[in-house]
């Protein structure tokens, strides 16, 4: 499942820069600009050669037809040929509600773009549950991996995160993905805008920015509740100090001081940077925000200028049975309405033919990924909401928006 | 139990699907933790034998050397595609989500290409359960196994072929899909054999490049001897399945059905259907795990895609059930259930009445001298029952 993802991620992805990691920031900004990948120039690490050994086509063979990888893994569960893991080398607790893990990726795992998030799976009582998070530091920093993740009262990988990972705790990853990126050409004025735990890919894109020794101006808005719930706090005020490019304001919604400003509008925009208006935005947090910020800028004629991500929750309909949602095929580019029907029925009216065997939910013929939404099955009932589950789908019928990787 | 197939109310089937749906319900919520640990020790113990067998086998001029070398690649071998492959690609471990235990991704070590066999056994075989002509498992298509199957002379083979298939097993089973008794027909599905054949021929080359060549290879002058125990290996593991698959639906009291009876069922009736066309072995744990508890036939034909060492747990309510509807529960030791199989398959060789004849008068029955508590016809009223049994119910409907 996971290379399925990794091709997927893959295919859209360009040449990812591959940086000395000693290297000096104006260096890094240099080979990001040319495109060099800079792998050949390092010597082969002693993982990179036992790797090599024990990938070479002999040992495949022999280890036929499991390959070498289910037999390594047995031993050491962070190695993989095939599946980009991490693992956990330092965790964090920022904020009382949110968790950091510092990860140390394999070399599977082809780094990700300022902005971009990363799905981590994780086992929790026998069954893997994948996450997406966006990781918080610069591009730049090939060798680690670091997620800031908040943890939700009933948020089970928070959860279980939060009470489980320690150093050396394994993880699986997929690579990175998502269009919310900084240009390759980094724009000359920027503004970043993020609300919650939206701050963490804006926090990457300003940390890449800093590494690259960028010089125009980039002012960072953030939104938070409280002013104690703010990660990144004293990093980001010592950025701002040291930087005369950075510009910096924190908005607490929740708290008395801010007065009427606790929300954005271009009075308080136009007090955090003057020359608003001719920015390129980068906003990160819930829909409320970025339809503010995305009307502002249609209003004032330049809606291209807004890049964003929002973690939006699945539409689910309040009564299982009735399929008011939207069904999706992804990797057919399909969609439809749903219906009180099986997904296999909605496939095949779609025109798709899907592999199936009984259409009774025995054989499994059918089994397909859910990338989201919730289905119920029609055997035991049951509803399910996971991402990134593998379902039957000639026994599951949508409940609200789902999406198919069919 | 008689030989007569039991036939339940349609109040009674629905009590029985939902009772078997309530029952699957149960398991499938208490799946965790447990099973992911039972089956990854399992791989782990089959990947030390694995790599002990053949690490052994590189010092296989030392006889004790070589027996325990070729003794761990059997196990190793059993256990990779009964408790391990079987199961695995049955789906029993999806809702893990994890990419070493997906049923669409597992790969096992024998002839026969995983998604071929998801197609002929997971579909069909479990689907299409003791249906005749449906059904490709009654006889894997070269072996007669029941008296509907007209007799020609060809049949007098019957114990060679049930022989050849057993040492060759692994072959037997790459071939299912193919159907090579059909051969010869006029029918132009070249094309999709040709497709089948391109399969098992990727997976043939792999396991004799391995096998029978590699290994052999890298142990230099001992090269024979490696072969030899490989080659072991194979055959062990090819009539140790052999002869557990066999003892799945065919030992004397399993039931075989039409495919005009069959299709409309109800959920009830397909349950029915399972537990009527399935038989069981009893032994101990090892045993089950050895026999990657299809030992458990019954149970893992009611739920295929639960995790099969839960079928032990479950085997005791099954019976229950079974006994509450006054539905034959058809176990015992390997050597009764097997002992029967043999001798359907040589009764079987020679020309036999017609299931109608037979009925009239079935006084001489030439295994009623052995301990088999089953009368060794099971199977001879199966089509006249299955078309009474039919009307019956389309007269009950009215």
């Amino acid at each position: 499942m996971l290379t399925r993802l990794h091709e997927r991620a893959t295919v859209g992805e360009q040449v990812f820069t591959k940086l000395p990691q000693d290297g000096q920031a104006s260096q890094q900004a240099v080979d990001a600009r040319s495109g060099e990948t800079g792998r050949s120039r390092q010597l082969p690490s002693a993982g990179r050669l036992a790797r090599r050994v024990v990938g070479s086509s002999l040992l495949e063979a022999l280890a036929a037809p499991h390959g070498v990888d289910r037999y390594v893994e047995l031993v050491l569960p962070g190695f993989s040929l095939r599946d980009p893991r991490a693992e956990v080398v330092a965790v964090r607790y920022p904020t009382p509600n949110s968790l950091t893990l510092r990860l140390r990726p394999n070399e599977l795992w082809h780094g990700f773009r300022a902005g971009q998030f990363v799905s981590l799976s994780v086992e929790i009582d026998g069954v893997r549950r994948t996450r997406c998070y966006s990781p918080a530091l610069s591009e730049h920093a090939r060798a680690e991996l670091e997620l800031t993740i908040r943890v939700h009262p009933e948020g089970l990988v928070s959860g279980y995160l939060r009470a489980n990972a320690r150093p050396g705790t394994v993880v699986e990853l997929a690579q990175a993905d998502g269009e919310f990126v900084l240009a390759r050409t980094r724009p000359e004025h920027l503004l970043l805008i993020s609300g919650g735990s939206g701050i963490t890919p804006v926090m990457s894109m300003l940390r890449t920015l800093c590494d690259e020794g960028h010089d125009a101006p980039v002012t960072f808005l953030h939104f938070a509740r409280r002013e104690h719930e703010v990660a990144y706090s004293a990093e980001l005020q010592e950025l701002a100090r040291s930087r005369p490019n950075v510009r910096l304001a924190f908005v607490y919604t929740r708290e008395r001081t801010g007065g009427a400003d606790r929300h954005l509008s271009r009075a308080q925009l136009r007090r955090v940077d003057r020359r608003y208006r001719q920015a390129e935005v980068y906003v990160c947090g819930p829909p409320g925000l970025i339809a503010t910020t995305r009307a502002l800028w249609a209003s004032d004629g330049h809606p291209e200028r807004v890049h964003s991500e929002s973690f939006l929750p699945t539409r689910v309909v309040a009564s299982p049975g009735e399929a008011h949602g939207c069904v999706r095929f992804a990797a057919s580019r399909i969609e439809l309405a749903g219906e009180a029907m099986t997904l296999l029925e909605h496939a095949e009216k779609a025109g798709l033919t899907p592999a199936y065997g009984c259409r009774m939910g025995i054989c499994h013929t059918c089994t397909c990924r859910k990338l989201t939404g919730q289905v119920r099955n029609v055997n035991s009932g049951e509803l399910s909401s996971c991402e990134q589950e593998d379902i039957q789908i000639c026994s599951s019928v949508p409940v609200g928006d789902v999406e198919l990787d069919l | 139990m008689t030989d007569t197939r039991p036939q339940l109310t349609p109040t009674q089937l629905q009590a029985l699907g939902d009772e078997l749906d309530a029952l699957r319900q149960r398991v499938l919520e208490d799946l965790g933790e447990r099973d992911v640990r039972y089956i990854r020790d399992l791989i782990k113990t089959q990947r030390a034998l694995e790599v002990g067998g053949r690490g052994l086998l590189f010092f296989s001029v030392l006889p004790p050397a070589w027996l325990a070398g070729a003794a761990a690649l059997s196990l190793s071998k059993i256990l990779d595609n009964m408790e391990i492959g079987h199961n695995v690609m049955h789906g029993q471990y999806d809702w893990t989500g994890d990419s070493a235990l997906s049923g669409r991704e597992f790969e096992w070590d024998t002839a026969c290409p995983a998604e071929q066999w998801r197609h002929s056994h997971n579909y069909l075989h479990h689907t299409f359960t003791n249906i005749l002509g449906k059904d490709r498992d009654i006889g894997y298509g070269v072996i007669r196994m029941t008296e509907d199957e007209p007799w020609q002379p060809r049949w007098l083979g019957n114990p060679a072929y049930a022989l050849l298939l057993a040492l060759l097993f692994q072959y037997g089973v790459a071939m299912h899909d193919l159907e090579i008794e059909r051969i010869g027909e006029a029918e132009p599905a070249w094309r999709s054999r040709r497709n089948l054949l391109s399969g098992i021929w990727s997976k043939v080359r792999a396991q004799t490049l391995k096998d029978y060549v590699l290994f052999p290879l890298l142990s230099g002058p001992q090269a024979p001897l490696v072969l030899g125990a490989n080659a072991s290996a194979n055959l062990v593991r090819n009539v140790w399945a052999f002869t557990i698959i066999f003892c799945g639906h065919f030992p004397d009291g399993t039931f075989e059905f039409s495919e005009q009876e069959t299709t409309e069922e109800s959920r009830g009736e397909w349950y029915l259907r399972q537990m009527l066309g399935s038989a069981n072995l009893t032994g101990s744990r090892l045993f089950h795990i050895l026999s990657g508890n299809l030992s458990h036939q019954i149970e893992h034909h009611l739920y295929p895609d639960i995790p099969a060492h839960r079928y032990a747990e479950i085997s005791k309510e099954v019976q229950e059930i079974c006994d509450r509807y006054e539905l034959p529960y058809n176990t015992g030791p390997l050597h009764s259930q097997f002992g029967s199989v043999v001798r359907k398959i040589f009764r079987l060789a020679l020309p036999t009445p017609s299931p109608h004849a037979r009925e009239l008068g079935s006084a001489y029955d030439p295994d009623s001298a052995t301990p088999s508590p089953e009368p060794a016809d099971g199977l001879r009223r199966t089509t006249n029952q299955a078309v009474t049994a039919a009307a019956a119910r389309t007269a009950t409907a009215k």
